[in-house]
């Protein structure tokens, strides 16, 4: 950091760093492409992307498509890494369980779960089903995996004390488990939800009629360049609006953390 | 209340095969009395106020409670040594939490907890997170969510072990006070000598592992006692009475593996 800045400026900086940088990158973006520097086959300007994009959202199909990607998103996270954080909570605290199934989740886990899309394609057909499904078992393993760990980190101290306090099993589970946990399991979901969000796109590209995969799909193979780009676009920007919701959420049912980060030590 | 511990002894299975930590340990408390229990690192003081609070099972010998109270007031409380709050729970929460799993109403134990919570100066940090909080200000709060619950037994493992010295001394001072108002028996492990003979009715002194109790020694010191009173000369000399009786357990424990 420049020690010398005032803090003022600095803080300025900070806020609309980013911003600037992004106008900096598009305006020399536009400047090679208009002027023919890089090719405007592959790297068409910003500016007519944009003027694509809005064609394509006064159009109406495409926030149709969008509609049906985050609802396949969000069906697939929330069984995969609902189920995920079930498991993962009677796996972390019974050891005997645990024991059982830790191999089967250090098999399983590594497998690319994009590879599983035939297999899942066969047993649940090409409709809604195989591309919630395929989502779900991509959310399931990273939030399973931290779940587990989540609760296994929790020091035994807090055990202990519930413990002389004369905490019941389910006391125990409600307040110690579940808010010990919290932490990796919110991380959990955050990869859990990228996880869901790329496996949907993925599952789109190949076999699906609609969504956002299918719009760039389409889009490549009639050689619509700025229409890939679009898509893009419009893609990544609900990558990052989930992430800015979970953040958010994390904040809302961990005000502890927030707390001790900003208090008066 | 009074307690008897009778000949209780504890042998964990280890990985090289058994291990004694507590051997033979027999001593019993008057109403109301403050036991220090002194002892060399690893002679098992911790796991004798686990067996006496029900934590763990002795393998031999007994713990007898007599004059228990009856109703929902719990046995015993424990204090930790890392005060062992809930980061997750405000101060207020924490407080509560003992009377919470005595199933006492959500607004009784808040007050209840609230006016504990005030009595110790912490009012303002109420609804603060433990992560807020200064390390004394921490292990007051573990203090209180003790006292809170009313047992007639508090066992205290090396409560003010992570302070520093200035902090402890204020913090000895708060407990005697509420101890005052609250009497109970109270069983508080400590490394400090000093500490043990400035709060203690009585101090056990402890061998190094297996742990056994090497001598019972009397606090002839007033009460209530305070941090300016003076002492008298003889408190000088049970300290070095102690220290005497400990030296050669400590020099003894540092060449026992653990």
């Amino acid at each position: 950091m420049r020690a010398a800045a005032p803090p003022e400026f600095s803080g300025q900086v900070e806020r609309w760093g980013p911003f600037l940088s992004a106008i900096v990158v598009l305006a020399l973006w536009e400047l090679l492409s208009r002027t023919g520097a890089i090719s405007p086959m592959f790297f068409p300007p910003p500016s007519s992307i944009a003027v694509v994009l809005w064609r394509m959202l006064l159009a109406g199909d495409l926030l149709v498509d969008l509609g049906i990607t985050i609802a396949r998103v969000i069906a697939g996270f929330i069984l995969g890494a609902g189920l995920a954080v079930l498991l993962g909570l009677v796996m972390g605290t019974s050891p005997r369980l645990g024991a059982q199934l830790d191999p089967w989740v250090a098999a399983l886990h590594p497998t690319p779960k994009i590879a599983v899309l035939p297999l899942i394609l066969v047993i649940f057909g090409i409709g809604e089903a195989s591309k919630i499904m395929l989502a779900a078992l991509g959310s399931f393993f990273p939030m399973l995996i931290n779940t587990v760990a989540g609760v296994r980190q929790i020091p035994s101290i807090y055990f202990e004390v519930a413990d002389s306090y004369g905490a019941g099993r389910l006391q125990m589970f409600r307040r110690v488990v579940v808010p010990g946990s919290l932490p990796l399991v919110m991380a959990g979901a955050r990869i859990s939800a990228n996880v869901a969000l790329m496996l949907t796109i993925a599952a789109e590209l190949v076999a699906a009629q609609r969504g956002l995969g299918q719009v760039i799909w389409f889009a490549w193979q009639t050689l619509r360049i700025e229409e890939v780009y679009a898509g893009l676009f419009i893609t990544s920007l609900l990558g990052i609006t989930f992430a800015f919701v979970l953040e958010r959420f994390t904040r809302w049912v961990m005000p502890w953390r927030l707390e001790a980060r900003n208090g008066a030590r | 209340m009074k307690i008897e511990c009778q000949q209780l002894s504890k042998v964990y299975e280890g990985a090289n095969g058994p291990l004694s930590s507590l051997e033979d340990i027999t001593f019993s408390t008057a109403d109301r009395e403050f036991i220090g229990i002194v002892g060399p690192s690893g002679c098992g003081k911790t796991t004798l106020l686990k067996l006496i609070a029900g934590l763990q099972e002795p393998t031999s010998g007994r713990v007898i409670m007599t004059g228990a109270p009856a109703g929902d007031r719990p046995r015993s409380a424990m204090v930790f040594q890392d005060h062992g709050l809930f980061p997750w729970m405000t101060v207020l929460d924490n407080v509560a939490f003992g009377l919470q799993m005595h199933g006492v109403e959500r607004q009784e134990r808040r007050d209840r907890a609230r006016e504990f919570v005030d009595r110790v100066g912490l009012s303002h940090f109420a609804d603060s997170y433990p992560g807020q909080l200064s390390v004394g200000m921490g292990q007051r709060v573990g203090i209180i969510r003790a006292f809170v619950t009313d047992p007639p037994l508090l066992l205290m493992d090396e409560p003010f072990g992570a302070l520093d010295s200035q902090t402890r001394l204020v913090l000895q001072e708060e407990l005697l006070r509420i101890w005052g108002e609250y009497p109970k028996v109270v069983i508080f492990v400590t490394h400090d000598i000093d500490e043990a003979i400035r709060l203690s009715d009585r101090i056990l002194v402890m061998t190094g592992r297996p742990g056994r109790i090497l001598e019972e020694v009397p606090i002839p010191l007033e009460r209530p006692r305070t941090l300016t009173r003076r002492k008298p000369a003889e408190v000088g000399e049970i300290k070095w009475h102690i220290w005497g009786l400990l030296e050669e357990q400590v020099r003894e424990s540092l060449w026992v593996a653990d």
